[in-house]
């Protein structure tokens, strides 16, 4: 037999007509999520679309097993339980620094809990809010202790390892400036690959924030080799972001927030949420919706706080669980009654 | 540098018949004599290029076996470290390949993937064997890749659904490739004949198309995917991220296969195209009957090699963040207990890519051999 | 519509009949096909546009080029010209251009040259150095480019420190920082020596093309060496020691953290052309020996009956046929390494992708940043086809 003939034609126009059919399958669009009504959208699809990090230790990143862990991948697990009273209707989406705003104007994700700093000029032109400040944190630098450095001013003429297109970048360039320093980028946006730049002696010095620096420093063979500098040069509050103009969506993930804090605020914990149902104290019991019907206000249900701490636990406890291991203190975080910034306004 | 092997044959004079070759000439000991040590320049390159492989050989045999640490309990990679280099550490294959294969696939339904890339892998294989290259193969493509969507999606047939940024690994890889593939080249085709074509708008197009996507890296087109494709659809319309490459994938494989099939077209002499215009045929005959069958085969070979490289550009995708093979390789050393143990990682999905690719380009030139054979005399 | 292809069917009839409107006619087939695309396509690029339009209005993100005026605030690690972060970003985005030029002129050099050494060592009488040279080939074309680039970015990070540089020789220090050599300080001197050298260069083609006219005229060859000898060296120098003989080496040394003085290579640097000629040699090398081979093994011995000597064989007879092969697929080589080159920004090499990249992360404008990638990668591919298309014609077969 001839091995190509018109049969070969035909073979592909079959094939052409199946893949024709299969298109349609392929390109399902995703439900809709307008500005207007995320809430709903997130209802009518049956899980909240969440975008983290694509890998930070600590904040999110997958195990071996290709689950999300992380206090940013718990977040999205807190707000899924307060409207579906299920941590495990969420779907993460990994975006890259690049790609986050846009995924998030654009309906691919419904949120962002992914280390973004609010600030000024992206709350009010790239169409999203931030609702909640989760992470208090501020840039630094490391350097190996072995290089003798004791503070950030003596860096004249080092190499600093800096993700670009970020704030970090920019927040270098002028404090450089500021403090007339000269000294050379090594710039990858890949964070892992910048990290081992760092950690090979590529750059004298690492900046990011504090909460990255300390997270790399502990997962070192020796982390006494290496000295996160005294100096921070900016503030970064990392928020939780929504789509701009969605009101009750930004409400709600706000208030999961200060349910965190709450819940940390009155001893309640993951393990104990059940017996406090009994607390005689007034705003433990609107907390955890036995009255007051807060939850209503919110458009969710009255449980919705018990579902949530007990996805998730409380502030304290997603912080002890993720953050702690990798050597982040409280330090900022703590509770304004630790003497730290972390308020929440009452549940009343 | 030796010389080429261009040299003629030395006449054979007639009494050499009679008498059998010195031993120095024949079996290994001639053979070595020949090919490794005729001349002193010879003698010298491969003495040095000896002595270079089997230095390479040995420090390779020693950091990767001899020295290697195959499996730590627990994430206890101290072990590990203390080699300080001298060995490499496969413990970390160990505790991520799974992660590595499949990415972040709900872990208990790992042999859906798993699945998926065996039937890739037998799509590959049946449409490799000359006895398939018939109407069916369009079917049996058409069937697997359903399939393998209803397989990887799931919602139906008990199957739990699983959505589309929770798929990774190497099934990405082979997803990107094979639907760019089955996209791009009836686009291809169509490109190709309409640069060919006799009406100047359509040609036009066609030139315009496959001139700009050659003409920029595929970075920049999926970037474009990646961050303009949302800003052109309609407000509340999107399409996910794995989607948008694809689409992308599918845009830069199209011109290029289309420059392949070009080549076909155009070394179809002209006399078929006369001989099927006076039978009579309208374009769409002509085309389907007489020129497409004999063009394609043509560039079988070229075909199967552009394909090679497409599967190698997959790998682009880790700019944007999904988690094809390399991405996923990679992300599985940014958690802290297996930080720094990338070469171990790079040599595994490199060992990957190597043999699917080599496959491929093995068959590609026995392909070439067997179709150029009727031309051989 | 032209009737510039003759149709077998316009035999039939005579070439200027007028249109019937009629589907039978051909034309008026071929018109409505051509209005039925363009109008489908340029409907599909309108609705494309009228969104992105409106998305941009309801996102208020900001259109048009005017951020190129303003200040950039990125660092640069490499430039060839000068820069600092508070250049605005159109200089910036230069600084990026010549970075991928940078990579891009060397990478194309030192592939073709690897390359070529590798195609003829495939085609040697040395069994293990030819096998060695086909599993070479075989190993590099079947691992993506991405793979090989950071694991070459790996390796170098694997070099000592500053302080524990590899020092081979005075002023010569290999560290994680990179390559650092000794260089001559740039003077004005300097300048105009390499202008001359230019022109020299370009005088003395001139003069190889006279001479060759000359020979075809009275069969005497005349040697073109020594003309052009004093031409591209003589002059240079004459025009350099007129300047006064500048010369200042600067040497490199360890202060604070970092080598100062001389010329660096960086990792980055290195390890992106590393992969890039790797890669790219292994596509050229089969090129090479395809375009060896191409060539009939009787050329070779009818110039060896004419009496030319080896060297003449080769330049006069087998390359002027081997690149007629070789020139068209190396074009696309030259292309793709150029291409290929915008994988940079994966080891951070600060390349025209990456700042742009930067550019546009920072200031949102996402098609304009992605339109200026394009329009810089189109321009440079269009340039370089170009000139291999008039090489081409050049050296191609002139046929009856």
């Amino acid at each position: 037999m001839q091995p190509f003939g018109p049969s070969l034609t035909r073979a592909l126009s079959i094939a052409a007509l199946g893949i024709g059919l299969a298109l349609p399958l392929a390109a399902k669009a995703q439900a809709p999520a307008g500005a207007a009504n995320t809430l709903d959208a997130v209802r009518a699809r049956g899980s909240l679309i969440c975008g983290v990090n694509t890998g930070l230790a600590g904040f999110a990143q997958p195990d071996s097993q290709g689950v999300w862990r992380g206090f940013d991948a718990d977040y999205c697990r807190a707000v899924a339980a307060a409207i579906f009273g299920d941590p495990n209707k969420v779907r993460f989406v990994p975006t890259t620094a690049q790609v986050r705003f846009t995924a998030l104007q654009s309906g691919e994700v419904d949120m962002l809990a992914r280390n973004t700093t609010w600030t000024l000029s992206r709350d009010t032109s790239l169409g999203l809010d931030f609702t909640a400040t989760n992470f208090y944190d501020g840039q630094g630098f490391m350097v190996k202790a072995s290089a003798g450095v004791k503070s950030a001013k003596e860096l004249e003429g080092a190499t600093i390892c800096v993700q670009p297109g970020t704030t970090t970048e920019q927040n270098l360039t002028d404090w450089a400036r500021a403090n007339r320093i000269r000294f050379t980028p090594v710039v990858i946006e890949r964070l892992e690959e910048l990290l081992s730049a760092y950690v090979s002696g590529r750059c004298d010095a690492y900046t990011t924030d504090v909460s990255g620096l300390a997270a790399t420093r502990s997962a070192q063979q020796r982390p006494a080799d290496h000295l996160i500098l005294p100096d921070i040069i900016s503030k970064e509050p990392l928020a939780l972001g929504v789509r701009q103009g969605d009101a009750r969506f930004a409400d709600i993930t706000r208030w999961v927030h200060f349910l965190l804090l709450s819940a940390e605020e009155f001893g309640i914990t993951q393990a104990n949420v059940d017996q406090m149902a009994n607390d005689p104290r007034p705003e433990v019991q609107r907390i955890l919706g036995k009255n007051g019907g807060l939850g209503e206000m919110l458009g969710l249900q009255n449980g919705w706080a018990v579902n949530v701490l007990k996805a998730v636990g409380n502030y304290g406890e997603l912080f002890q669980r993720h953050l702690v291991p990798l050597g982040i203190q409280r330090g900022p975080n703590a509770l304004w009654t630790q003497g730290g910034l972390q308020f929440s306004p009452p549940f009343r | 540098m030796s010389d080429l092997t261009l040299n003629t044959p030395a006449a054979a004079s007639p009494e050499a018949v009679s008498r059998s070759a010195p031993l120095s000439q024949v079996g290994l000991l001639g053979w070595a004599r020949a090919n490794l040590f005729s001349g002193w320049l010879n003698t010298a390159v491969t003495l040095v290029l000896a002595y270079l492989l089997i230095r390479w050989i040995v420090g390779f045999a020693e950091w990767g076996i001899v020295n290697a640490i195959w499996s730590v309990p627990d994430n206890q990679t101290q072990a590990c470290r203390d080699l300080k280099g001298t060995g490499a550490c496969w413990a970390v294959i160990a505790e991520k390949h799974r992660f590595i294969l499949f990415g972040t696939y709900p872990f208990e339904e790992h042999w859906r993937p798993a699945l998926c890339v065996l039937l890739f892998i037998g799509l590959y294989v049946v449409s490799a064997m000359r006895r398939f290259w018939r109407p069916v193969l369009g079917l049996i493509w058409a069937v697997v890749l359903t399939l393998i969507g209803v397989l990887m999606w799931g919602g139906v047939a008990g199957l739990s659904y699983v959505p589309q940024e929770r798929w990774g690994g190497l099934v990405i890889t082979l997803i990107l490739a094979t639907f760019g593939l089955a996209f791009a080249f009836p686009l291809a085709i169509l490109v190709a004949l309409g640069r060919r074509s006799k009406l100047p708008a359509i040609k036009a197009l066609c030139v315009l198309y496959v001139e700009l996507i050659r003409g920029v890296p595929l970075i920049s087109l999926l970037f474009m995917a990646s961050v303009m494709f949302p800003l052109f659809l309609p407000e509340g319309m999107n399409i996910d991220k794995l989607l948008r490459a694809q689409i992308a994938i599918i845009l830069f494989a199209g011109a290029y296969l289309a420059e392949v099939v070009r080549g076909g077209l155009q070394a179809l002499p002209k006399g078929q195209y006369e001989a099927a215009d006076a039978l009579g045929l309208s374009y769409w005959q002509k085309t389907g009957f007489i020129i497409l069958p004999q063009a394609l085969r043509m560039v079988i070979p070229p075909l199967v090699n552009t394909f090679i490289g497409f599967f190698k550009d997959t790998s682009l995708v880790l700019i944007i963040g999904i988690f094809d093979l390399l991405t996923a390789g990679k992300t599985a050393i940014i958690e802290p207990a297996w930080q720094g143990f990338g070469i171990e990682v790079y040599i595994t999905v490199g060992a990957i890519y190597f043999v699917f690719c080599f496959a491929m380009s093995k068959y590609s030139q026995n392909l070439e051999a067997e179709l150029n054979r009727h031309r051989r005399r | 519509m032209s009737d510039s292809t003759i149709d077998p069917r316009s035999l039939r009839t005579p070439p200027r009949r007028p249109l019937r409107l009629s589907w039978s006619d051909e034309r008026v087939r071929g018109i409505v096909w051509q209005v039925l695309v363009v109008g489908l396509v340029g409907s599909i690029v309108w609705w494309l546009w009228s969104n992105t339009v409106h998305n941009l209005e309801v996102r208020r993100i900001a259109t048009g080029f005017g951020f190129l005026t303003r200040e950039a605030g990125l660092p640069i690690a490499e430039h060839v010209i000068d820069y600092s972060p508070t250049d605005t970003y159109f200089r910036a985005l230069m600084v990026g251009l010549l970075n991928t030029l940078k990579v891009a002129i060397v990478g194309i050099i030192l592939a073709t040259i690897l390359g070529t050494l590798i195609g003829i060592a495939r085609l040697s009488k040395n069994w293990l150095l030819a096998k060695l040279a086909a599993v070479y080939v075989e190993v590099i074309r079947d691992l993506p480019l991405l793979l090989q680039l950071l694991f070459w970015y790996a390796i170098l990070q694997g070099l000592p420190g500053p302080r524990q540089a590899i020092h081979p020789m005075e002023g010569v220090f290999l560290s994680n920082r990179g390559l650092k050599l000794p260089w001559i300080e740039w003077q004005d001197g300097h300048s105009y020596a390499l202008l001359m050298l230019i022109l020299g260069a370009v005088a003395t083609w001139l003069y190889r093309r006279q001479a060759l006219a000359r020979q075809m005229r009275d069969g005497r060859p005349r040697p073109v060496w020594p003309v052009g000898l004093g031409l591209t060296l003589g002059l240079p120098l004459v025009v350099w020691a007129a300047a006064g003989a500048p010369w200042t080496v600067d040497w490199p040394a360890l202060r604070g953290f970092n080598f100062q003085g001389g010329l660096n290579v960086s990792p980055e640097y290195f390890a992106l052309l590393l992969g890039l000629v790797l890669y790219t040699a292994g596509f050229i090398a089969e090129i090479v020996r395809a375009g060896i081979q191409a060539v009939a093994l009787g050329q070779w011995e009818a110039a060896q009956a004419l009496g030319l000597r080896s060297g003449q064989v080769l330049k006069l007879i087998v390359l002027p046929q081997a690149l007629r092969v070789i020139i068209p697929p190396m074009t696309s080589q030259y292309l793709n390494i150029t291409k290929n080159s915008s994988l940079a920004v994966a080891i951070g090499y600060q390349d025209i992708v990456s700042i742009a990249n930067t550019t546009l992360n920072q200031t949102g404008q996402a098609i304009e940043g992605i339109a200026i990638i394009m329009l810089v990668y189109l321009t440079i591919s269009l340039s370089i086809s170009l000139f291999m298309n008039w090489y081409n014609a050049r050296i191609a077969l002139v046929e009856r």
